[in-house]
């Protein structure tokens, strides 16, 4: 099968939905611009017209409210924001009227509405161009909130999000964006609201979030060769949440870590160490451990913002200290890095 | 043919008669959801809505029920919807902030302050990319206009050319703080005429006035392709929420109230038909009909069922 990256899967989504629905548009700041959000939009406004694929004003909140709109007179809107941090500015309009516009019509109206927002981290970046805020969303009840890890999941995932006749939260990690894979070249949808076993493995369950899945991959490379095997849940969605094959593999494995691209605070990894603890009491054989962004906003100097977020080290200290083990010499690894992603300026 | 001024005295009166019939009943605590009252602003509803199209669409805000049954004539759902019963259209989901009859073309209104705009603005584009020739009108007060998404909303309407009207129903004050201590311009007519948008104004309470006006808008949507705001004056009778007068809570003066209510657009529709020489009869008449209509939707409201407790669970996704 063909490979090709996460941004290339995004943009063939799109353009597969966009030529087999008309009332598929795509619009926000920046989206047909030459940078195009970071090639995920290329060529949809050649092909497909400035009416279906077009730029806004900056006006997060409004363009927010504008695609329900459009969405329950019929439309089918993807309002792409290139950071997460912006869209912020749009939580009236989520909150308040998107997230509930269904129950309030008492469903009939429909609300097929992609909200696409990219996440990162690195280089600088600072505290408001660096969250991730997937938790927040999906507390509240309404939307779907959605984040793919690998290629294949983009694209299908994509796909089915701008079938569902709901409000989805679409959160795309920048670093994942150059990740390569076998996808499939004709349209295909990959199911909301199913976790997916990313890595097989008999020792520790780790539940890990978009980009932390490439960290929890590596880390289980790295035990693998101690003997120690990780099984790795990617959720995919966050909200609703398939929580039974977490269950099932905490149950095999007696350990469970979440490791989220996010603060730990009231955030999904407390949900999914809840829903452990409830459903797994006496198959766990110790506590649940968490991993996340330290508790501060994020700063810029390299060597703090390396102390603000998590990677693989920590889940390979994580599954040490579960198993008490002693540590691993990592000195002869190496580590994702900024450098080794991608180097700036922008 | 119908005589326009006695459909649109009929919608003015049945509005008012619904409104007196909730201060009537509320007492009894079984209308467990806060009123934002209409009253005073029936000229406004029954003028832009009997204007429009019947597929054209309507948003609002919480105070409402003047548009819903402007737009929707529907006295049974709105009752049954006051008391939360099963039988009406969103089945105890949406209360006197949250009507909501998206096929009778009441798409909705939202409890957030100017809310509702960009969403009207949203819907408007969509009709216009499907060429179904529907106008969206959105109403909101004048405290809306203090809003970001206001002025944002009418900035993408002007430079998208969507066919949205904008209702401003500006009674002076939001909730108990007048435009004074809030805007820093004389005129919101004045500034939104900056903007590549149709503007036209009044401050008529005469219903006829009002559709006249609506009927000139639409025109002007069609002909320009770009949208139109209304700038409408009325008085609120009563407080913010709740089904009482406010006159002795000092913001405002009874004799303000009392000015206004000389040009009450009920009583004046009335006299204009009786000078017009329909009889006392037939109006006495229309009244009597209304009254009827609305007791028995009322009767019917009451007796009414609630729902059953998993209705919660219902609608929060589409299946």
């Amino acid at each position: 099968m063909r490979k090709i990256s996460y941004c290339e899967a995004l943009r063939e989504a799109t353009f597969q939905e966009m030529e087999r629905d008309k009332s598929v548009f795509v619009y926000g700041i920046g989206v047909p611009d030459h940078k195009n959000i970071f090639g995920t939009t290329t060529g949809l406004m050649e092909k497909f017209g400035s009416s279906r694929c077009f730029d806004t004003p900056l006006a997060e909140d409004t363009m927010v409210g504008f695609g329900l709109g459009a969405a329950i007179n019929g439309l089918k809107p993807i309002h792409i924001h290139i950071r997460v941090d912006f869209l912020l500015l749009a939580m009236n309009q989520l909150s308040n009227m998107v997230s509930s516009c269904r129950y309030t019509s008492a469903g009939t109206l429909k609300v097929p509405f992609v909200i696409r927002a990219v996440i990162g981290r690195g280089w600088g970046q600072g505290c408001q161009h660096s969250k991730s805020m997937h938790s927040v969303f999906a507390h509240i009840p309404g939307l779907k909130v959605v984040m793919p890890t690998t290629p294949k999941d983009a694209k299908g995932l994509l796909i089915a999000a701008i079938r569902d006749n709901n409000p989805i939260l679409f959160i795309e990690h920048r670093w994942l964006y150059w990740q390569e894979a076998e996808v499939p070249e004709e349209s295909f949808t990959v199911p909301i609201g199913k976790s997916n076993i990313l890595l097989k493995g008999k020792d520790i369950s780790v539940v890990a979030t978009s980009w932390m899945n490439v960290e929890a991959l590596k880390a289980a490379k790295i035990l693998k060769k101690r003997g120690i095997e990780l099984e790795i849940i990617d959720p995919r969605t966050i909200s609703p949440l398939d929580d039974q094959p977490i269950m099932d593999s905490v149950n095999k494995t007696g350990y469970c870590i979440v490791a989220d691209n996010d603060w730990l605070n009231c955030g999904f990894s407390a949900e999914v160490a809840a829903r452990v603890s409830e459903k797994c009491f006496g198959k766990l054989k110790a506590p649940v451990e968490r991993i996340g962004f330290t508790w501060t906003p994020c700063p810029t100097a390299r060597h703090l913002e390396n102390e603000f977020y998590p990677n693989a080290v920590d889940i390979i200290r994580s599954a040490e200290k579960l198993l008490k083990l002693s540590p691993t010499d990592l000195s002869q690894e190496e580590f994702y890095s900024h450098e080794k992603r991608f180097k700036g300026p922008f | 043919m119908k005589n326009l001024n006695l459909e649109l005295y009929k919608s003015l009166s049945l509005i008012r008669k619904s409104e007196e019939t909730i201060i009537a009943y509320y007492h009894e605590d079984e209308m467990k959801t806060p009123m934002h009252m209409s009253m005073g602003e029936e000229a406004i509803a029954v003028g832009v809505c009997s204007a429009l199209d019947k597929n054209d669409q309507v948003f609002g805000t919480y105070r409402s029920h003047a548009i819903f049954l402007a737009k929707t004539q529907d006295t049974d759902s709105f009752f049954s919807e006051m008391y939360g019963k099963e039988t009406s259209l969103l089945r105890g989901k949406g209360g006197s902030m949250h009507l909501c009859a998206p096929e009778k073309g009441f798409m909705g209104t939202s409890a957030i302050v100017a809310s509702a705009i960009s969403v009207a603005v949203g819907a408007a584009f969509a009709n216009k990319v499907i060429n179904n020739q529907k106008i969206v009108a959105v109403f909101f007060g004048d405290g809306a206009v203090d809003e970001g998404t206001f002025w944002e909303s009418l900035n993408v309407a002007c430079l998208m050319k969507v066919p949205v009207l904008f209702v401003c129903e500006d009674n002076g004050f939001a909730v108990h703080t007048p435009k004074h201590h809030r805007q820093g311009y004389n005129s919101i007519a004045e500034v939104v005429s900056k903007f590549n948008c149709n503007v036209l104004k009044s401050d008529s309470t005469d219903v006829e006035v009002i559709y006249n006006l609506t009927l000139e808008a639409v025109k002007l949507i069609r002909k320009t392709q770009s949208p139109c705001f209304l700038d409408l004056k009325y008085y609120r009778y009563l407080e913010h929420v709740g089904v009482n007068e406010d006159f002795d809570a000092g913001y405002r003066q009874k004799d303000e109230f009392k000015k206004w209510f000389q040009l009450d657009p009920i009583k004046i529709q009335r006299e204009k038909l009786i000078s017009s020489g329909v009889s006392l009869d037939i109006v006495e008449r229309a009244e009597k009909e209304l009254d009827d209509r609305i007791c028995l939707s009322l009767k019917k409201a009451k007796q009414a069922g609630f729902a059953d407790k998993n209705e919660i669970y219902k609608e929060v996704y589409h299946a």
